[in-house]
C-alpha cells in the first residue's frame, strides 16, 4: 500500500485541435480512493477515458506502475485493461445479454475456469452489490440504478487491481448512492482496490475519498490537488472553495460577485 | 385569470434633467397584441442621461416584455445612458439581474461557416478521400479478425454466432422468397414478349434460368439483405455505441472486431450462398408460372429445357458473387454501425448509410464481377 500505482505525467487533451486540459502531472497510489472532480465540461470523463486506454493522449504518458500505457506492447497493454474494471455512467450492459451472462463474458472468454465455478463467481459478484438472484434479468427489465449495479458488479468480474467510476451516483437517491459509497470503501478496504471515481458529487467526494484533482475548465489545468477535506479547510482558491462549499455561504457570493465587477 | 384584460402599451415621457421615462401599462402576455417597440428603441439616443421606467399601470407580464427591456438595456449600455430599473416590478428586475448575471463568453458564440463553392468541392473531395482511407482500415481490421477466428484465436459468443446465423438465414427466407419469385416471374413476362415475337416462347426457361442463377438471385439477395441485415448491425451496434457498451468491450479486453463484426461477416458469408441458391430455385419457379399460364408450357417441359440449358457454372457464379456480397453487406453495415456518434440521431443516420453504401459497394462489384466472368468465358 502506498506506493505511486498510476502516475500521470506532462498529460495533454485534445480533440483535434480543441485542448480539454493541458500538462496535467498527478499520482494516484495503491489503495487511494482517488477523485477527479470539477464543473461540468471541464474533462473530467475525457480524463477517464484516458486513462483506461479509450484515447491516445495527444501529449504526455500514463504509467501504470513503471509501465507506460501508450508505449506498451499491445499484449501488454490488453493485460494491463484486463487489470482495469470500469464502471460506466449508463451501466454499459449488453443489452442483448441477461446479467449473468454479462458478468460472465470476461471470465469465459479470458479465464480457465469451469463453467459451475463462473456461475459461482457470478452470484458472489451480483450479491456483492445487492442484486442477489437477477441472473435471469436483462438489463432493460431493471431499474437504472441496478443497471448501474449490475455494471459494477462487471467491472468486479476479473478481480481487478484498478476500478474506475464514472460519475457513480447520477441518477441514484440518496440511499442508493450511499450505499455505493460503502461498497466502494468496503472495496478498498477488503481487497486492498485502488479506485479512481470521476464525481461532483459533494456527499460522496468527502465520504469516500482521501486524494483528489480539481479541473478547471477556463485555464484548462488542474488547480488543486490533495485530499478533499484538507481542500475544504485549506485551500484559497476560489473556485475550488466555491465548488466544494457549493458556492453555500452569501458573503462567499458577495466576494465573486464583487471580485467579478472589479 | 384577471377580471379584465387591458391591452399592452408602450409610451414615454419626457422628464426634466435630460431623463426619459418608459411607462408601461396592461397586460403583457401570450394573447395580447404587442404594441411596435421601433419607436421607442429609436428614441434611445445618447442625448438622454437616464432612462427610467414608470410601471404602476402595469398588469401581467412574460419573457416577451423581458426582452424587450433588454435590448432596451444593451442599447443604452451601448450608447451610454445609464438605466435606472427602479420603476420596474421585483420580479422583472429579477429575472433582469439573473439574465445579466453571467455575461457571455468571448468565443462561445458560433456562426455557422458558409463555404463557398470551390470551398465546398474541397471538403467533399477531402471527406471523400478520408471515407476511402476509413473503409481500406476497416476492411483491413475486419480481415486480421477474420483470420484470428480461422485459426481460433478469436474471442467471440458462439450463442451470438448461431443467432446471427439463424437471423440472417431462416429468418429472411419469406422475404427472399417473394422477391425472387416475382423478379423471376417479371424476367419471364418482359422476356417472352419479345420471345414470342420470333416464335421462341420456349427459351423462357433458359433465360429466366441464366438471369437468375448468374445474376439477379444473387444481387436481388444482396440487396435484400443490406436494407434487412445491413440496417439492423448498423443501428445494433450504434446504439451499442451510443450506450457505450463497446466502450466497456474494449476495457474489458475485447477486440470489437473479434467479438462483433466477425460473427457478422461469417453468419453473412455462411447464409448468402443458401440463400442465393434459394432465390435462383424460387425465381425459375416464378418463370415457370408465367410460361404454364401464358404459354401452356408445362412445368415438366419447362424444367427439362432448364436442365438442359443450365450448366454447373452458372450457379457458381452467382453464388460466388453472393459470398462476396455478404462480405460487403456486413462490412458496410457493421463499419457505419462502428463509426456512429453518440446521439439518436446518429443511429439513423448509420443505419441510412449503411444501406447507402451497401447497394453502392454491391452495385459497383457486380458491375465489376460480371465484367471478369464474361472476359473469362465462364
Amino acid at each position: 500500500m502506498g506506493e505511486p500505482h498510476i502516475t500521470v505525467k506532462d498529460l495533454t487533451m485534445a480533440y483535434g485541435d480543441m485542448v480539454i486540459q493541458r500538462d496535467m502531472n498527478f499520482t494516484v497510489n495503491r489503495g487511494d480512493i482517488f477523485i477527479v472532480m470539477g464543473g461540468s465540461g471541464c474533462g473530467k470523463s475525457t480524463l477517464l477515458r484516458h486513462m483506461i486506454g479509450l484515447k491516445q493522449p495527444a501529449k504526455g504518458s500514463i504509467f501504470y506502475q513503471n509501465l507506460s500505457f501508450w508505449d506498451a506492447s499491445p499484449k501488454q497493454r490488453r493485460r494491463l485493461m484486463m487489470k482495469m474494471g470500469v464502471s460506466y455512467q449508463s451501466g454499459a450492459l449488453f443489452s442483448s445479454m441477461t446479467l449473468a451472462e454479462n458478468i460472465a463474458l470476461p471470465l469465459s472468454a479470458f479465464t480457465n475456469l469451469k463453467r459451475h465455478e463462473i456461475r459461482e463467481i457470478v452470484s458472489l459478484k451480483l450479491a456483492l452489490v445487492g442484486l442477489a438472484g437477477f441472473e435471469g434479468y436483462y438489463p432493460a427489465e431493471i431499474s437504472g440504478g441496478m443497471q448501474k449495479r449490475a455494471g459494477l458488479a462487471r467491472a468486479m468480474a476479473l478481480d481487478p487491481d484498478i476500478l474506475f467510476f464514472d460519475e457513480p451516483s447520477a441518477g441514484l437517491d440518496p440511499i442508493s448512492s450511499r450505499l455505493l459509497d460503502d461498497l466502494i470503501l468496503n472495496l478498498r478496504d477488503n481487497l486492498g482496490e485502488t479506485i479512481v471515481v470521476v464525481t461532483h458529487e459533494l456527499p460522496s467526494i468527502f465520504a469516500i475519498g482521501n486524494n483528489s484533482v480539481f479541473l478547471d475548465g477556463e485555464s484548462k489545468t488542474i488547480i488543486a490537488q490533495g485530499d478533499p477535506k484538507t481542500l475544504l479547510a485549506e485551500c484559497e482558491i476560489p473556485k475550488v472553495r466555491q465548488f466544494l462549499t457549493r458556492g453555500s455561504s452569501r458573503n462567499d457570493d458577495k466576494l465573486a460577485s464583487g471580485a467579478m465587477k472589479a | 385569470m384577471p377580471a379584465s384584460d387591458t391591452k399592452p402599451s408602450l409610451s414615454s415621457r419626457e422628464l426634466p434633467e435630460r431623463r426619459l421615462e418608459i411607462v408601461l401599462s396592461g397586460d403583457w402576455n401570450a394573447d395580447s397584441v404587442r404594441p411596435s417597440t421601433s419607436e421607442i428603441l429609436a428614441k434611445l439616443n445618447p442625448s438622454w442621461a437616464e432612462i427610467g421606467f414608470d410601471t404602476s399601470g402595469l398588469g401581467q407580464w412574460d419573457s416577451l416584455l423581458l426582452t424587450l427591456l433588454k435590448e432596451i438595456g444593451d442599447q443604452c449600455q451601448l450608447k451610454g445612458i445609464k438605466v435606472n430599473r427602479s420603476g420596474l416590478p421585483d420580479g422583472v428586475r429579477g429575472m433582469l439581474q439573473l439574465a445579466d448575471a453571467v455575461p457571455e463568453q468571448e468565443g462561445v458564440r458560433r456562426t455557422p461557416p458558409q463555404p463557398g463553392l470551390l470551398e465546398k468541392t474541397g471538403l467533399l473531395a477531402i471527406a471523400a478521400w478520408d471515407e476511402t482511407i476509413d473503409i481500406l482500415a476497416f476492411i483491413g481490421e475486419a480481415t486480421v479478425g477474420f483470420v484470428r477466428f480461422l485459426f481460433g484465436r478469436a474471442h467471440y459468443r458462439r450463442v451470438d454466432l448461431f443467432l446471427l446465423i439463424q437471423e440472417c438465414g431462416a429468418n429472411a427466407l419469406p422475404i427472399v422468397s417473394l422477391i425472387s419469385f416475382l423478379v423471376g416471374m417479371i424476367l419471364a413476362f418482359v422476356g417472352s414478349v419479345q420471345l414470342a415475337k420470333y416464335g421462341a416462347q420456349n427459351y423462357i426457361s433458359d433465360m429466366v434460368g441464366l438471369g437468375m442463377s448468374r445474376e439477379m438471385g444473387a444481387l436481388m439477395t444482396a440487396i435484400i439483405m443490406t436494407g434487412r441485415t445491413g440496417a439492423a448491425f448498423a443501428a445494433q451496434l450504434g446504439s451499442m455505441q451510443v450506450n457505450d457498451e463497446i466502450d466497456a468491450l474494449k476495457t474489458m479486453g475485447f477486440s470489437e472486431i473479434e467479438f462483433l463484426v466477425v460473427p457478422r461477416m461469417l453468419a453473412l458469408i455462411l447464409m448468402m450462398p443458401l440463400l442465393c441458391v434459394y432465390a435462383d430455385l424460387m425465381g425459375m419457379a416464378g418463370g415457370s408460372l408465367v410460361g404454364f399460364g401464358l404459354y401452356d408450357i408445362s412445368i415438366l417441359e419447362y424444367s427439362q429445357h432448364l436442365l438442359a440449358r443450365l450448366r454447373f457454372q452458372d450457379f457458381a457464379v452467382g453464388v460466388g458473387k453472393s459470398v462476396i456480397f455478404g462480405v460487403l453487406v456486413a462490412i458496410s453495415g457493421c463499419m457505419r454501425g462502428m463509426q456512429c456518434g453518440r446521439s439518436s440521431q446518429d443511429v439513423g443516420m448509420a443505419a441510412t448509410s449503411a444501406v447507402v453504401t451497401g447497394i453502392v459497394m454491391i452495385v459497383c462489384a457486380d458491375a465489376v464481377m460480371t465484367l471478369i466472368v464474361i472476359s473469362m468465358k465462364w
